[in-house]
């Protein structure tokens, strides 16, 4: 824990509490932009249902515009003619924002291993969670934003 | 080798290069990462306020080099691959390929085998009809309809995973027949979850079809007629609803559909409202033929006594290899979890009767030589599957039209080429024409109509 | 060789381009006519109006790049026929440097998006093609990867690391 002191107040207890208070709300409303290619937006949409409900996390609600989502969802392969749209988005997301890598094709590429696959999306934009499998089951995407979830909670939180 | 790309009508560069300020006309990017929950594509439009006077589509943004995959791997690595074309229908894919080889090959899949591919290529079929209606009904607004889809989804996905062991990317065919048999209690969860399907779709269309918000923003629009739906090359539910009746399971029947009784609903129009009741009386008549498959298929595996004990596969392989084979083969080996449905007694049934592509059964594996090395080599590289030098076309009926293989072997045990012939790639080449004319909002439902699957689109 | 019997489409085909068609056979139940680059487009247009033929569906167009052999490359052309449910396969075998063929985009409108796949993966240039550029692939894209020189892992990146570990 670090030591700040800031105009009188001793220690960090303050901006630590406060720092935990964000993080729980941050972490409850994600707004999610789920940058869907391929077969792992079936399973995105088998989560998004009533099934595996995302909605109990406080996740449901997906925004279709860069600047009002804090999530990027990466589902499915990316190749490299979409490669600069999805830096684009990126770039365009207001901070605090996210990156989860859905689905093994955005975490190391896959078994894609060819001309047209960028080998994970790593190596274009920084991942906070790497989500595996060929798709991954809905119970591993929820085990996922749970991780995502933690993640937000304990980290320094920018006002 | 020089490339030489010549752009000669890109419509982003035309305005570039003739600013005009009081032009009424605007030009706006419709994607590729947009709400229309199908994939990837960018629709280029050229507005005149709400109407669309040109349009241009782009495509390519899921190319994975599925043709230049299958060049480098052998027949049976395709299979993989062949799951992500269509990705809400792979067992229509997996099956496509694989009729195709073995019709290169002059294989003969056995009888209970062709109906479980019809059983499980139906129930794909209703899982992509469920994804597409699902889809474009909560892009018009009705999100209550996609839900109520996805739940009729799962209970199909939950079938598909007992049977193949996934549930979206299965590599459950395999040349010469299927991976294993269906499991036992199939027949009664399969009833059941077919009667729930149908449920779901009485309810779905109380919601939608006279529902004066869907069937506004339906009929009318997305106007395709029959000469240039023919012209264009397009077959499936799209051709369908123009009024030509062509169905490949109709047409020139595989498997056993010759066998099964169903319809093929024809639209009238051609319109978004006629692809959509289409697809629905389509699903219907695919839950008839999985009953009537259900009725008629043949028995499974006849209750074999086995006479000695049930045996772990180390043990059987040690008493092989030391000679102790007297009545060996008369044991039942203890087989692992994820081979289930492959053992002896279900050999025959859902195998052909070819050394040159079919794995042993393990209990002759791990209990005699010759069945071992025959699987050796169907395994290793440069023997394996070794279809010969020719070149095949075999079409299946997918969910969105015929999907064609196109095979040509050398000879060795990897194809030369493979081409997968997409049915979405035809309405998507007609797509331009179609929103031509139409205004900004019928982008929504004629998109969703042409049920774009991009791994197919772009392969 | 004992003589086969030819299809009616073959029959049909042969006695409408007889001296120029190079081979004709049916194979695995498929009717597989191979003619020089010189007549394919009158031999498309003969099977699409023909009131024998009436092949009205173009299923397929493609190319397959025979590496070793010359003429290296042949396009493939699938066609269907609604009405007598048949189906023929014209293959015409294309050489070497600058591989052209005449388009058929005037006949079949489906035929626009297909040669330009053709051309993207293969290089086969179309002549008369109205708009023939890369469709799968982006413009920056140099070379065609389904030659059989072209390795399947060499990645020509936009955005991201420029070395071929990418």
């Amino acid at each position: 824990m670090e030591v700040m002191n800031q105009g009188g107040f001793e220690s960090g207890f303050f901006t630590s509490k406060l720092d935990k208070m964000i993080g729980w709300v941050r972490k409850y409303s994600l707004f999610q932009y789920p940058f869907v290619t391929a077969c792992c937006g079936m399973e995105y949409m088998a989560v998004a249902s009533a099934h595996y409900d995302l909605d109990r996390f406080g996740a449901a609600l997906p925004r279709f515009s860069p600047r009002q989502a804090d999530v990027l969802l990466v589902v499915g392969t990316i190749n490299q003619k979409i490669a600069p749209v999805l830096v684009n988005v990126y770039e365009q997301m207001t901070a605090p924002k996210w990156v989860v890598a859905f689905g093994v094709c955005t975490c190391t590429g896959g078994f894609y291993d060819d001309y047209a696959t960028v080998r994970g999306i790593d190596h274009i934009l920084p991942v906070d969670v790497y989500i595996p499998g060929c798709p991954p089951r809905p119970e591993t995407v929820l085990n996922g934003l749970m991780m995502l979830q933690e993640k937000i909670q304990n980290s320094k939180q920018e006002i | 080798m020089s490339d030489s790309t010549e752009v000669t009508k890109d419509m982003a560069e035309a305005q570039v290069q003739t600013p005009d300020p009081i032009s009424k006309r605007m030009f706006l990017n419709v994607g590729p990462s947009h709400p229309a929950m199908h994939g990837v594509i960018q629709i280029l439009v050229e507005l005149d306020g709400e109407w669309i006077r040109k349009a241009d589509i782009e495509i390519g943004y899921l190319h994975r080099a599925f043709e230049k995959h299958c060049e480098s791997g052998t027949y049976t690595q395709c299979f993989p691959y062949t799951d992500r074309l269509n990705y809400v229908s792979p067992l229509i894919n997996n099956f496509g390929f694989a009729a195709a080889v073995e019709k290169l090959m002059g294989l003969e899949v056995p009888e209970r085998c062709n109906y479980i591919r019809v059983i499980m290529s139906e129930i794909s079929r209703i899982t992509d009809h469920l994804t597409c209606i699902g889809a474009s009904a909560m892009e018009l607004g009705a999100m209550s309809v996609f839900l109520y889809m996805m739940k009729a989804r799962e209970y199909l996905y939950e079938l598909v995973e007992n049977v193949t062991g996934a549930r979206l990317t299965i590599s459950y065919g395999r040349i010469g027949g299927v991976k294993g048999d269906l499991p036992d209690e199939f027949e009664g969860q399969c009833r059941n979850a077919l009667r729930k399907t149908r449920e779901v779709l009485a309810e779905v269309d109380a919601l939608l079809t006279k529902n004066r918000i869907f069937y506004d923003r339906m009929k009318g629009t997305g106007i395709m007629s029959k000469e240039d739906a023919i012209s264009f090359g397009i077959t499936g539910p799209f051709l369908r609803s123009t009024g030509v009746s062509y169905d490949v399971r109709k047409a020139s029947p595989y498997f056993v559909y010759d066998r099964m009784n169903f319809e093929v609903p024809v639209g009238e129009v051609g319109d978004n409202m006629d692809r959509y009741l289409v697809r629905m009386e389509e699903m219907e008549q695919s839950i008839r033929i999985v009953e009537q498959a259900l009725d008629t298929i043949p028995k499974g595996p006849t209750n074999v006594d086995p006479e000695g004990k049930v045996i772990p596969p180390d043990i059987m392989a040690d008493l092989g290899k030391f000679g102790k084979t007297a009545g060996l083969l008369k044991n039942e080996v203890l087989i692992e979890p994820t081979l289930a449905g492959t053992q002896q007694k279900y050999h025959q049934l859902i195998r052909a009767d070819s050394k040159q592509a079919w794995l042993p059964p393990k209990e002759k594996v791990y209990g005699s030589i010759e069945a071992l090395m025959n699987h050796f080599k169907i395994v290793m590289m440069g023997h394996g599957i070794r279809p010969p030098k020719g070149e095949v076309y075999f079409c299946v009926e997918g969910g969105n039209g015929e999907l064609g293989f196109y095979i040509v072997s050398d000879g060795s045990d990897r194809p030369w080429r493979v081409r997968c012939n997409a049915p979405c790639f035809r309405p998507m080449a007609a797509l331009a024409g179609l929103l031509e004319g139409s205004q900004m909002a019928d982008i929504i439902p004629t998109f969703g109509s042409v049920n774009m699957i991009a791994g197919e689109l772009d392969r | 060789m004992a003589e086969q019997q030819l299809s009616k489409t073959l029959e049909r085909i042969k006695g409408q381009f007889s001296d120029q068609i190079v081979d004709l056979h049916t194979s695995l139940g498929m009717d597989t006519v191979i003619v020089p680059k010189t007549i394919i487009f009158e031999l498309v247009r003969f099977l699409r109006d023909d009131p024998d033929l009436k092949f009205n569906l173009l299923s397929d167009l493609t190319a397959v790049d025979y590496f070793k052999r010359n003429p290296r490359f042949e396009v493939v052309y699938h066609f269907y026929s609604l009405e007598r449910n048949t189906r023929v396969r014209i293959k015409v075998p294309v050489a070497e440097p600058n591989p052209e063929v005449e388009s058929i985009t005037p006949l079949y409108k489906i035929a626009n998006w297909l040669e330009r796949e053709c051309y993207d993966m293969v290089g086969i240039r179309f002549a008369n093609h109205p708009d023939l550029r890369r469709i799968l692939l982006y413009p920056e894209f140099k070379g065609h990867p389904l030659h059989k020189d072209y390795p399947v892992t060499r990645r020509q990146p936009l955005v991201g690391p420029q070395d071929s570990m990418a």
